[in-house]
C-alpha cells in the first residue's frame, strides 16, 4: 500500500482526544517505588522544593514524615496546608483538606501516599480520587506509590510476601500519570535503613515487617516495580512512534477476551488479563456469562461478580455481561463478532469422570476457537478455597430453590413442592385404575409424564423431588414383590435409576426454558421501555414534558425515585420550581449534584465519590456538554449498577439530554427569528418615523419661522394660511404619535379592554362627530339596521378602529370621493363597513395591508406611518373578531371587520308606552 | 368693556402650554394667573378670586382629582381639566369629582373658549333662565308646558327619556358622566347600569335627530358620557 506510513485515522483521532482530556489538566508526577522505605517522600519534597526555588507556587497538601527527620527538614520553607481532623469512631484522624486545596489553588501540590484510603464521611472513599479532582481543576500533583498498591500486581505483591494489602490504585491511573520517577534503593542499602530505623510500615506487626522486608522479596518488588516502569516508558516509546508516524513496530491490533465466573478466580483472571493485555499493549474485554444456572446464584456472589467487572473497568478493560443459555458458545459468538485475538480463562472446573461426561467449556472452547489463542490460568490459591465451601453452600441452596436470604421478591416455593408430592401420589392412583394386566413400563411412562408436569409448571427443584418420589412409588407399589421397596427382579434397578436419570434430565431442560423465558421477557421488557421512553420523549414539545415522561420511565423501570435537576443562570444546580410527580425525589442533595454536574461523573451511593448521600446522581448530558444531572434512590442498588441495567440507564439519559437539547434548540431557533423579526420591526418604524416625522417638522419650522422673523410684509391672509398649515402638520403629528403610543401599549399588552355594552349606532355616531372636520365636503353614506343589538366592547378602542379605518379611506381616495360605513347583522355576529371608491387594493396586497409599517405608495405624499390598520386588526382580534379587505365591484376598496354576538345582552325593561302628550 | 374681565387660573407645568394660554385668554379679554404646582394652585384659587379655573390633570406634585376636591371643599367656581388622550378613567373621575369639563390635550383655543363661554354661562345661572324655553337648531324644549319639537313637529316621549333629555338640557354644552345621568334619572342604585342610558339614549336619538348616526344635537363622549350641543 502506497500510504502505509500514514498514520492511523483512528489512531489521531485517539491522540487528539487524549490532548484534548489533557488540556485545562493538571499534570500528575508519581514517585514510584518497590516499597516503603525507598525515599519516595524525601525524592517528592526535593522536587517541590526545586520547583518552590524556581517561583512556581508549590505547597504540601500532605506528607508523611513517619518522624524522620532529614525528611521533616525538607518541609522547612514549604507552605503546609493545615489538616482536617476527622472524628471517627472516638478517634480523631488528620485527614487531607481537599477543600482548602482546591480554594488554595497552587500551580503544584504534594500529595503524599495515594493510595491511602480516606476517612469516613469524606468527600471521596480514596486519595486518588481527591487526586482526580484536582488534576481537573488544573493542579499539578506530586505523589508517591508503591508498586504493591497497584491493583493489576496487588496479588502477585501478594503471592510473593504474604502481605495482601486493601488499599489499591486502579492502573488507569499509574498509566495516565503524565511523569512516572522511579526512586530505587539497592535491596542491601533498604535492608541497612530498616535496621537503622529508617523504614516505618503502617499498621504490621514486626514478625511481618521482617518477614516482608527479606532480602529475596525487596529484589523482586524491585523487579516488579522496574518491570512495570519499564512497560510505561515502553508505552510512551510507542505512543510517541505512533504519533510521528512511525509504524514499523506496531503490530497487527490484538483484542484479549477475558472470560470471568463467579468466584475468587474472577479477580485473579481480571488481574492477568491486565498484565496480558499491557504487556502485549492490546485493548481487553472482560466478559461474564450469565447462563441459567449462573442466575439462580445468591446475590451476594453476583454481586461479588459486578465488583470483578468495575475492577476490571478501573483497570482499563471494555466490560460486557452476555446471557446465553450455553457458556461456550456465548464466549466464542462474542469473540467473533468482535474479532478477538485471544482468550483468557480459568481452568476446568469439572475433572475426571464429570468432565469426561458432562463436558466443559474450556475443552468446547479449545476444539472450535479455530484460529482464536486460547489461555488457560492456574488452578485457584489457598484463600480461594477456604473460600469455597460457603460459595457451595450458597449455590447449593439456590439449587434446592431454597428462598435465599433478604431476597426480596420471591415467590414462596411450597406450592411446588406440595405438587412434587401430590403428582406422583396421582400417577400411583392411575396405576391402580389403569385395566390389569397392566406392563410396569407403561407405567414408567405415566410417571415420567407427571415429572414432566411438575417440571414445566415449578421448575427443577419440585421435578427433581418429583422424580424421587416416582421411582419410590413404583417400586414400593408395582415392583414384585409389591407393597415393599424390596426388589425381586435385580432387572429393575436398572430401570429405577434409568427413570431417575431421565427425570433429573427433564427437570434441567424445564428449568433452563423456564430461566431462558424469563431472561427474554427481561430483555423484552428492557427494549419495550427504551421504546417507550423515545416513543414518549420524540412526542414531547416542551421540556416539562420531557421531564415528565423521563422521571416516570426511569421511576418504573429501576425501582426508584427520581428527579432530573438543572442549573439555574448562574451555573448553580437549582431545585426545579415546578412540584414533582408522586415518585419524584424530594430533597436531593444539591452540594452533591453541583459536584456531578461540575465534573461530569457519577457520585452517591456506591460509587467511589460521596458514597454516604442517600441516592445516585448520574450527569445527564447532551452534544454539547453536561445539561443536567439525574438524582436516583433506587430501592435496590443493584437494579441501577447491574451492568445492562446502567447501560440502559445511559441510554435512557441520553436519549432525554436529546430531547431536550432538541427542545431547547428549537426554542433558541424561535427566539432567534423572533429578535431578528423584532430587530427588521424596529428598523422599520425607525424610518418610517423618521420620515413621517420629519415631513410635518419641516413644514412646521419653516411656517413657523416665515411667522416669527415677519417684519410686517406678510399679509393677513399669508399669515392665517401659514398657521393653518402650522396647525395641520401638528394635526398630523398628533395622529402619528397617538398610533405609535397605541401600538407601543398594544404590544406591550398593557391594554385591558373595558367592555361594556354599547350601541354600534353610538360608536359609529361619536366617531362621525370627532371627524366632522376631515370629513366636511365629503358625500357620506351612513347604512345601519334600525334594531342594531347591543354589542359588548370597548367603545374607545373599537371607536378608534373606525377612525382608523375612515381616516385611511379618506388618506387614499381624492377629495370629494364618497365614502360608506355600514353595518349588516348575522346571527353570530355583527359586520362593520368601510368602503371608498377610490383606487382600490393592489391584488396580492390584502393581508400585507395589515402588517406594520405597511403603506400602499411607499414614501408617498400620504402621511402617517402604516400603523392605523396594524392597531384596528390588534384591536379587533382582541375582541374575538375578523378584519380585512377586499377591492369592490365597481371600483375602491372596502374594509370589513366582525364582532361577535356571542353574549347575549342583559336584559331592559321596556317603558310603558310615552307620557308626555301633546296637549 | 366696562364689566371686570373675568380671572382665570391656569394650574398648568408645562410653561409652553402656560404661554399659550397666557396669550391666547389674554387677547380675548380675560384676565389671567397662573400656578405650576397642585399646591401653589389651591392658594392662587383662593387668593386670585378666579371666576375659573384651567387644571391639568398630570400635575408633578399632586392628583388633578384632589385639586378639584380641594377647590369643591370652598367654591363652586368652573373647573376645565386638561388630559393627555387614553385617560377616560382619569377624566371621569376629575368629572364625577365636580369638574365642569374636560378638554383632551392637544387641542385649540376655539375649543378651550367655547368650553370657557359655556361654563362662565353655568356658573352665572344664565343657561337655566331662560323662561323655560331651550332652542338650539331645530330642537325646541319647552319645560313649562312638557313640549319638545323638532322642526316645529312635536315629538312624544316616555318619562325617562324626558326626564333625561331634561337633565343634558339642564347642562347644556357640559359633559355629563353616565354614573352624573344615572344618578339623577333612575337613583344612586343603577350607577353601574350604563347600559340602561346608553338604550335610551339611543331611543332618543332615533326621536330627536335626523340621523341618529350623525347625531346633531345628543354628543357622545367616547368613554365619558353625553353633551348636549348648545350652539
Amino acid at each position: 500500500m502506497a500510504d502505509a506510513s500514514r498514520p492511523d485515522p483512528d489512531a489521531l483521532l485517539a491522540r487528539v482526544q487524549r490532548e484534548e482530556k489533557k488540556r485545562g489538566r493538571g499534570r500528575l508526577k508519581i514517585f514510584f517505588g518497590a516499597s516503603a522505605g525507598v525515599g519516595k517522600t524525601y525524592a517528592m519534597l526535593l522536587a517541590a522544593r526545586a520547583k518552590r526555588a524556581e517561583g512556581v507556587d508549590a505547597v504540601v497538601g500532605v506528607v508523611e514524615t513517619h518522624g524522620r527527620v532529614d525528611t521533616a527538614a525538607l518541609l522547612e520553607g514549604l507552605e503546609v496546608l493545615p489538616p482536617r481532623t476527622v472524628q471517627y469512631r472516638g478517634a480523631s484522624l488528620r485527614e487531607f483538606d481537599l477543600d482548602a486545596a482546591l480554594k488554595r489553588r497552587p500551580a503544584i501540590i504534594v500529595v503524599d501516599e495515594l493510595a491511602h484510603t480516606n476517612a469516613e464521611g469524606s468527600r471521596h472513599p480514596k486519595r486518588w480520587n481527591d487526586v482526580e479532582e484536582l488534576l481537573d481543576v488544573g493542579i499539578d500533583v506530586y505523589t508517591a506509590l508503591n508498586v504493591q498498591h497497584l491493583e493489576s500486581l496487588n496479588d502477585v505483591v501478594g503471592g510473593i510476601t504474604g502481605i495482601r494489602v486493601q488499599e489499591t490504585v486502579p492502573d488507569t491511573v499509574f498509566d495516565r500519570a503524565d511523569e512516572v520517577e522511579l526512586v530505587d534503593l539497592p535491596p542491601d542499602e533498604l535492608i541497612e535503613r530498616l535496621r537503622e530505623g529508617k523504614v516505618y510500615m503502617q499498621d504490621q506487626a514486626k514478625a511481618a515487617i521482617e518477614n516482608f522486608f527479606r532480602k529475596g522479596n525487596l529484589i523482586a518488588l524491585r523487579e516488579l516495580s522496574l518491570r512495570r516502569t519499564a512497560e510505561r516508558v515502553e508505552e510512551q516509546m510507542r505512543l510517541y512512534r505512533e504519533d510521528q508516524g512511525i509504524s514499523d513496530v506496531w503490530q497487527a491490533g490484538e483484542l484479549i477476551l477475558v472470560c470471568i465466573g463467579p468466584g475468587e478466580l474472577a479477580s485473579r483472571l481480571v488481574r492477568a488479563g491486565r498484565r496480558f493485555a499491557a504487556a502485549l499493549h492490546a485493548d481487553w474485554i472482560v466478559a461474564y456469562i450469565e447462563t441459567p444456572q449462573l442466575q439462580r446464584l445468591p446475590a451476594a456472589v453476583r454481586d461479588a461478580v459486578m465488583k470483578d467487572l468495575r475492577t476490571a473497568e478501573a483497570l482499563g478493560a471494555e466490560t460486557v455481561t452476555l446471557s446465553a443459555p450455553q457458556m461456550s458458545a456465548a464466549i466464542l459468538d462474542f469473540a467473533r463478532e468482535k474479532n478477538v485475538t485471544k482468550i483468557l480463562l480459568g481452568k476446568p472446573t469439572r475433572s475426571g469422570w464429570r468432565r469426561w461426561l458432562l463436558g466443559s467449556v474450556v475443552d468446547t472452547v479449545v476444539r472450535e476457537a479455530g484460529n482464536i489463542d486460547v489461555y488457560l490460568m492456574g488452578a485457584e490459591g489457598p484463600e480461594a478455597r477456604a473460600q469455597a465451601p460457603s460459595v457451595y453452600m450458597e449455590r447449593s441452596r439456590a439449587y434446592l430453590g431454597l428462598p435465599e436470604a433478604g431476597a426480596a421478591g420471591t415467590k414462596p416455593r411450597w406450592p411446588g413442592y406440595a405438587q412434587a408430592a401430590v403428582v406422583p401420589a396421582a400417577c400411583t392412583a392411575i396405576g391402580f385404575l389403569l385395566p390389569a394386566p397392566v406392563e410396569l413400563l407403561n407405567l414408567v411412562m405415566v410417571y415420567l409424564l407427571g415429572v414432566m408436569l411438575v417440571a414445566s409448571r415449578y421448575g427443577r427443584g419440585p421435578s427433581m423431588v418429583a422424580s424421587a418420589l416416582s421411582v419410590a412409588s413404583f417400586d414400593f407399589f408395582f415392583v414384585p414383590p409389591v407393597f415393599t421397596f424390596a426388589v425381586s427382579d435385580l432387572g429393575y434397578l436398572a430401570t429405577f435409576v434409568v427413570m431417575f436419570l431421565v427425570g433429573i434430565v427433564i427437570s434441567n431442560l424445564a428449568a433452563n426454558l423456564r430461566t431462558q423465558a424469563k431472561v427474554a421477557g427481561y430483555r423484552e421488557k428492557r427494549a419495550a421501555s427504551l421504546y417507550a421512553i423515545s416513543r414518549e420523549l420524540a412526542a414531547a414539545h416542551a421540556e416539562a414534558e420531557i421531564l415528565r415522561a423521563a422521571v416516570a420511565h426511569i421511576g418504573t423501570e429501576f425501582g426508584a425515585q427520581c428527579v432530573i435537576l438543572f442549573p439555574n443562570a448562574s451555573g448553580r444546580i437549582a431545585y426545579p420550581k415546578a412540584p414533582g410527580e408522586p415518585f419524584s425525589l424530594h430533597g436531593a442533595d444539591l452540594g452533591v449534584a453541583q459536584w456531578v454536574f461540575d465534573h461530569s461523573r457519577v457520585a452517591g451511593r456506591g460509587t467511589d465519590t460521596l458514597p454516604g448521600t442517600d441516592a445516585v446522581y448520574f450527569p445527564v448530558s447532551g452534544a454539547s456538554g453536561p445539561i443536567g444531572v439525574v438524582a436516583l434512590l433506587p430501592s435496590s442498588l443493584r437494579r441501577v449498577f447491574l451492568p445492562e441495567q446502567q447501560r440502559l440507564l445511559e441510554t435512557m439519559l441520553n436519549q432525554t439530554a436529546l430531547a431536550i437539547e432538541r427542545v431547547r434548540l428549537a426554542q433558541a431557533a424561535q427566539n432567534a427569528q423572533i429578535k431578528a423579526e423584532t430587530e427588521s420591526v424596529r428598523n422599520s418604524l425607525l424610518a418610517g418615523i423618521s420620515h413621517d416625522l420629519r415631513t410635518p417638522l419641516s413644514s412646521i419650522v419653516g411656517a413657523s419661522s416665515s411667522l416669527a422673523e415677519d417684519d410686517g410684509r406678510l399679509d393677513a391672509r399669508a399669515r392665517r394660511e401659514l398657521a393653518r398649515t402650522i396647525y395641520d402638520e401638528a394635526q398630523r403629528m398628533t395622529t402619528l404619535a397617538n398610533n405609535i403610543l397605541d401600538m407601543a401599549r398594544l404590544e406591550a399588552g398593557a391594554v385591558s379592554l373595558h367592555r361594556d355594552w354599547y350601541p354600534l349606532e353610538e360608536i359609529v355616531g361619536s366617531v362621525l362627530t370627532r371627524l366632522r372636520a376631515p370629513l366636511a365636503g365629503r358625500p357620506l353614506e351612513v347604512r345601519l339596521p334600525r334594531e342594531l343589538p347591543l354589542l359588548k366592547l370597548d367603545t374607545v378602542m373599537i371607536g378608534q378602529v373606525l377612525v382608523n379605518l375612515i381616516e385611511n379611506a379618506l388618506k387614499y381616495t381624492s377629495e370629494g370621493s364618497p365614502l360608506e360605513v355600514s353595518a349588516e347583522i348575522a346571527p353570530r355576529e355583527v359586520t362593520v363597513a368601510v368602503a371608498d371608491r377610490g383606487p382600490g387594493i393592489p391584488a396580492g396586497l390584502e393581508e400585507r395591508l395589515f402588517d406594520k409599517f405597511y403603506r400602499a405608495a411607499p414614501e408617498g405624499a400620504q402621511s402617517g406611518v402604516g400603523l392605523g390598520l396594524t392597531i384596528s386588526r390588534a384591536v379587533v382580534e382582541a375582541h374575538g373578531g375578523r378584519i380585512w379587505a377586499e377591492n369592490r365591484p365597481g371600483g375602491g376598496a372596502v374594509f370589513r371587520f366582525t364582532l361577535l354576538r356571542d353574549e347575549a345582552p342583559p336584559e331592559i325593561e321596556r317603558e310603558e308606552p310615552p307620557l308626555v302628550k301633546a296637549s | 368693556m366696562s364689566e371686570p374681565k373675568p380671572v382665570v387660573l391656569i394650574v398648568e407645568d408645562d410653561p409652553q402650554i402656560r404661554r399659550f394660554l397666557r396669550t391666547g385668554l389674554q387677547s380675548h379679554g380675560f384676565e389671567t394667573h397662573e400656578a405650576d404646582s397642585g399646591k401653589l394652585g389651591l392658594v392662587e384659587a383662593g387668593n386670585r378670586k378666579a371666576d375659573l379655573v384651567i387644571l391639568d390633570l398630570g400635575l408633578p406634585d399632586m392628583d388633578g382629582v384632589e385639586v378639584v376636591k380641594g377647590i369643591r371643599e370652598w367654591s363652586s367656581m368652573p373647573v376645565i381639566v386638561l388630559s393627555a388622550r387614553a385617560m377616560e378613567t382619569d377624566k371621569v373621575s376629575a368629572l364625577d369629582a365636580g369638574a365642569d369639563d374636560y378638554l383632551t390635550k392637544p387641542f385649540g383655543l376655539g375649543e378651550l373658549l367655547a368650553r370657557i363661554r359655556v361654563a362662565l354661562r353655568h356658573a352665572s345661572g344664565a343657561a337655566q333662565d331662560k323662561g323655560g324655553v331651550f332652542a338650539v337648531a331645530n330642537l325646541k324644549v319647552d319645560f313649562a308646558q312638557r313640549r319638545i319639537q323638532v322642526d316645529g313637529k312635536e315629538v312624544r316621549l316616555t318619562p325617562i327619556e324626558y326626564r333625561l333629555l331634561a337633565a343634558l338640557v339642564k347642562h347644556a354644552g357640559k359633559v355629563l358622566t353616565h354614573r352624573h345621568l344615572l344618578n339623577e334619572i333612575w337613583g344612586p342604585g343603577y350607577v353601574e347600569r350604563s347600559h340602561y342610558l346608553r338604550v335610551h339614549m339611543a331611543s332618543l336619538r332615533h326621536k330627536l335627530e335626523a340621523d341618529p348616526a350623525r347625531p346633531r344635537f345628543l354628543l357622545t363622549e367616547a368613554g365619558v358620557g353625553y353633551r348636549l350641543a348648545a350652539e
